[in-house]
């Protein structure tokens, strides 16, 4: 009954001689606000690899609500409640944000293989749709082909769209990468309005949206856990300082 | 039994250099050349005018061929070729299927559909017979040219500086380039030899295929594409390997099984592409 | 703000393909005026509507779930010789043989379609390429059945037992065409804007994320691949039935290749690109091939390097809305 969202035991990837997720053991439970931060080369995209299921663990194990779900495929785990989202963005250009929505609403709905009717007859996938256009202020974009899109709207449907999976977990793969300074407040409301019993796993560069966000933070060094704990812990940490923080600084 | 081996053999070294020169634009370029055979198909016919009209001796004719198929391949080539280095595959097939389109017309305007033969000297033309095994003496010296060829071409790859860039840019463009290796003249000079073997190979096969006609491009496409598959597109000793079994298994299979007909070529090549997408023989596949 | 709630204006917008527009009803009419203003023509406009069908089917393949194949004629081919044999078989009607021709053709399709999951554009084109080679082999080789080199005849009975196809009726063969292609293409219209067809064109558009959705591509892939395989099919049987004569030719690699040069001609995406390309194609070629018979296909070619150099979305663009003003003229003219 209690068993955490998310939780890895033993995590590992290598590549050849490299070592890119080193033992990695998380657990995140439900509704945690966890992230995950590290220099570059850290690991933190193999990591996220490793959960959605686009890579394979050389050894370890991936559970969902302590379930195995280390030899599903990505779309499988999707199912299962685990959604994410891209550091650079993995949008459909030529799909408008409506359609968009529409689709990953109706593909967690079972609804993907419907081939006779309209996508726009199907009144429950319409009404969430338009609840996400307006939640995530896409209402006045939602006909416009994605790649027409500014860039902090397209950054705002690649979150919508792994909400509109309703996932348990969803990864959040640094949202706010590349968004003008003008713009990084709509993405900071939407992650704070995000749905409180939905467990999230940040993985952010921005130290500034880290500590906001968090109430956990892990911190990944060569592909190893290095401490985890709350933001104020970690922030006074010498060894994370060292590695990380302090690194940072010299910038 | 073993006259067929011989013949599938020459057959297969012939395809090896009528194809390689493919191989090579598709690992090194990433290009999916379906034109390569318009290049065989413009040696094949410099050897056919010069020996028909001009009388110029046979082997004379082969330096010729290279050279002439080796030219148009460098004309096109960096006037049209290179500006689809980086377009999808889907516009390399259609620019290169429009060029077999007007390739096979403008043969025909000038040079009638009727096939132009190439003859072969007295001195190449006969049999013989060793141990059994019946040995034409024209295969055999296919075998030759083609062997020296296949030959040369891995000592020049392994052997020379442009051999070692050459298979550093197949391996890595990007790194290559940062290596301050010329692509650019990397490519065009590849381009050229390849187009110049696939002309030497259109005049050497002109007399086993019954002459060169304006459809050549056509024609051995599929046999070309089959070579690259089964091959794999880096490295000549899997081309060859590829050439060799294709032409083997094409002559044997039409002596022995002549019911199948091409059958077991194309279920070869379709096996081979799903189990190996990366080419039977090829380094490192997945 | 607008008066319509929300809701109802992402419904309008998902269905906005399915209104059907002014110059869509004026493309439509004006080939049902072209069969009846043009009995001398009928063999001509038939054609059209057949090769226009199976660049349709190509459409489905590489317009919208993104696969390039060069072996659409594998379908196309199984169609003629399934309708050639079904009629020869003795099944009279032209109907009962369209549809099982298409069936078979797309089970086909179906059987086929999972050796194009995996591997790059260049396998795929190398896979699809093979497929209707080998068909062809086998036509070849299976005289008994498929005729041979002497190919296949067959004497199509009337549509319905009502109207002749035949050379007797080749305005009712053109028609007969266009009802099928009609009825198809509204089909394919109501997929490619269904939650399927959504789903098709994100596996094309980034695989990546429509997998990170939950779509399932292999299925998907393998469903669009087979529907488009008994369009396809449909096309072959159509062609069989109107022209009396299956040969070997139907697998040929030219007829795979003709049929995505129409596509690409009229612009792959948007299910009318087809149907232009290959009245432009067909015509060109009959035009050309009457003035000069052996070169013809120069004139296809250069106009297809040209283009790919110049960028196939601007010039593709230009012929579409080209396409869409003759057609809204050769509506007021017949009108």
């Amino acid at each position: 009954m209690n068993a955490p969202a998310l939780e890895t035991r033993g995590l590992s990837r290598r590549f050849g001689g490299l070592i890119a997720s080193d033992n990695v053991s998380l657990k995140l439970e439900r509704g945690a606000r966890h992230a995950l931060i590290g220099p570059n080369g850290a690991g933190k995209t193999t990591l996220v690899n490793l959960l959605t299921g686009t890579l394979r663990p050389s050894a370890g194990a991936v559970l969902l609500d302590g379930e195995d779900v280390t030899g599903l495929a990505s779309h499988a785990r999707v199912r299962r409640g685990l959604a994410r989202t891209f550091q650079i963005n993995q949008l459909f250009g030529n799909l408008t944000p409506a359609e968009s929505l529409c689709l990953a609403i109706g593909e967690r709905l079972g609804h993907g293989g419907r081939a006779l009717v309209s996508a726009g007859q199907d009144k429950a996938v319409v009404l969430e749709a338009t609840e996400l256009l307006e939640r995530f202020g896409l209402t006045d974009a939602m006909d416009q082909k994605t790649r027409r899109l500014a860039y902090g709207k397209q950054r705002l449907l690649e979150i919508a769209l792994a909400l509109a999976c309703r996932p348990r977990v969803l990864l959040l793969d640094e949202p706010a990468a590349g968004v003008p300074e003008n713009e990084r407040a709509d993405i900071l409301a939407a992650l704070a309005a995000l749905p409180a019993d939905v467990t999230i796993l940040l993985i952010e560069h921005d130290m500034d949206l880290v500590f906001r966000f968090a109430r956990r933070i892990s911190v990944l060094v060569a592909g190893r856990l290095l401490m985890e704990g709350e933001p104020k812990q970690v922030a006074a940490d010498p060894q994370v300082r060292a590695v990380y923080l302090g690194e940072s600084g010299h910038d | 039994m073993l006259t067929i081996l011989f013949d599938g053999v020459a057959y297969g070294m012939l395809l090896f250099v009528l194809a390689c020169g493919l191989s090579v634009t598709l690992g090194l370029m990433n290009f999916v050349n379906l034109a390569h055979g318009a290049f065989a198909m413009a040696g094949g016919y410099a050897a056919a005018i010069l020996i028909n009209r001009y009388g110029v001796p046979f082997l004379a004719t082969l330096p010729v061929a290279f050279a002439f198929a080796a030219f148009i391949g460098v004309a096109l080539e960096r006037s049209l070729y290179r500006r689809l280095y980086g377009a999808s595959h889907l516009d390399q097939v259609l620019f290169t299927i429009g060029l077999v389109f007007m390739a096979m017309p403008i043969a025909n305007y000038f040079l009638g559909d009727q096939p132009q033969p190439v003859r072969v000297p007295a001195f190449l033309s006969g049999r013989f017979e060793i141990a059994g095994i019946g040995v034409g003496v024209y295969r055999l010296f296919v075998i030759a040219v083609c062997g020296a060829i296949a030959g040369g071409l891995q000592a020049f790859l392994i052997g020379t500086r442009f051999g070692a860039q050459l298979r550093a840019a197949v391996d890595d463009r990007r790194v290559a380039s940062g290596l301050g290796v010329n692509v650019d003249r990397l490519f065009a000079v590849t381009f050229a030899i390849g187009s110049g073997l696939a002309g030497l190979g259109g005049a050497l096969a002109a007399d086993m295929v019954g002459g060169v006609d304006p459809s050549f491009p056509v024609k051995f496409m599929v046999s070309f594409l089959i070579v690259v598959a089964i091959g794999g597109s880096n490295g000549i000793v899997g081309s060859l390997l590829g050439a060799l079994l294709l032409g083997i298994l094409d002559v044997a299979g039409k002596y022995y099984v002549p019911s199948i007909g091409a059958f077991i070529i194309y279920a070869v090549m379709i096996a081979t592409l799903i189990v190996r997408p990366q080419g039977l023989f090829s380094r490192g596949g997945r | 703000m607008s008066a319509i709630a929300a809701p109802d204006r992402v419904a309008a917008h998902l269905n906005r393909g399915g209104r059907w527009r002014p110059f869509e009803i004026a493309f439509w009419l004006a080939i049902v005026a072209l069969i009846f203003a043009l009995p001398s023509r009928a063999l001509l406009i038939n054609e059209i509507l057949l090769a226009g069908l199976f660049a349709l089917s190509l459409d489905l393949v590489l317009g919208y779930a993104g696969i390039v194949s060069l072996g659409q004629a594998a379908f196309f081919g199984t169609g003629a010789y399934a309708a050639g044999i079904i009629a020869t078989l003795g099944v009279a009607e032209p109907l009962i043989g369209l549809v099982l021709a298409s069936v078979i053709a797309g089970l086909l399709g179906l059987i086929t379609a999972p050796l194009l999951l995996r591997g790059s554009d260049l396998t795929r084109l190398m896979v699809t390429l093979g497929v209707a080679l080998l068909l062809g082999e086998l036509a070849n080789r299976n005289e008994w059945i498929t005729g041979g080199a002497d190919g296949l005849s067959l004497a199509a009975k009337p549509v319905l037992g009502l109207f002749p196809i035949d050379f007797t009726g080749q305005r009712n063969a053109s028609l007969y065409s266009l009802a099928v292609l009609f009825a198809l293409f509204v089909a394919a219209r109501r997929l490619v804007q269904s939650p399927f067809g959504l789903s098709v064109r994100a596996l094309k558009e980034n695989p990546l994320r429509a997998n990170a959705l939950g779509v399932s591509a292999a299925r998907r892939l393998i469903a669009i691949y087979g529907i488009a395989a008994a369009y396809a099919g449909a096309s072959g049987a159509l062609v069989a039935q109107t022209t009396g004569l299956v040969s070997l030719d139907v697998f040929d690699f030219h007829r795979s290749a003709d049929v995505m040069l129409m596509l690409i001609i009229g612009g792959p995406g948007y299910l009318y690109g087809g149907l232009i390309g290959a009245a432009f194609f067909i015509a060109l070629k009959d035009g050309v091939a009457s003035a000069t018979p052996e070169y013809w296909e120069f004139w296809i070619g250069l106009p297809l390097v040209v283009l790919v150099l110049v960028g196939r979305e601007r010039i593709g663009g230009f012929i579409a809305r080209w396409a869409r003003r003759a057609a809204l003229l050769a509506m007021r003219g017949a009108a």
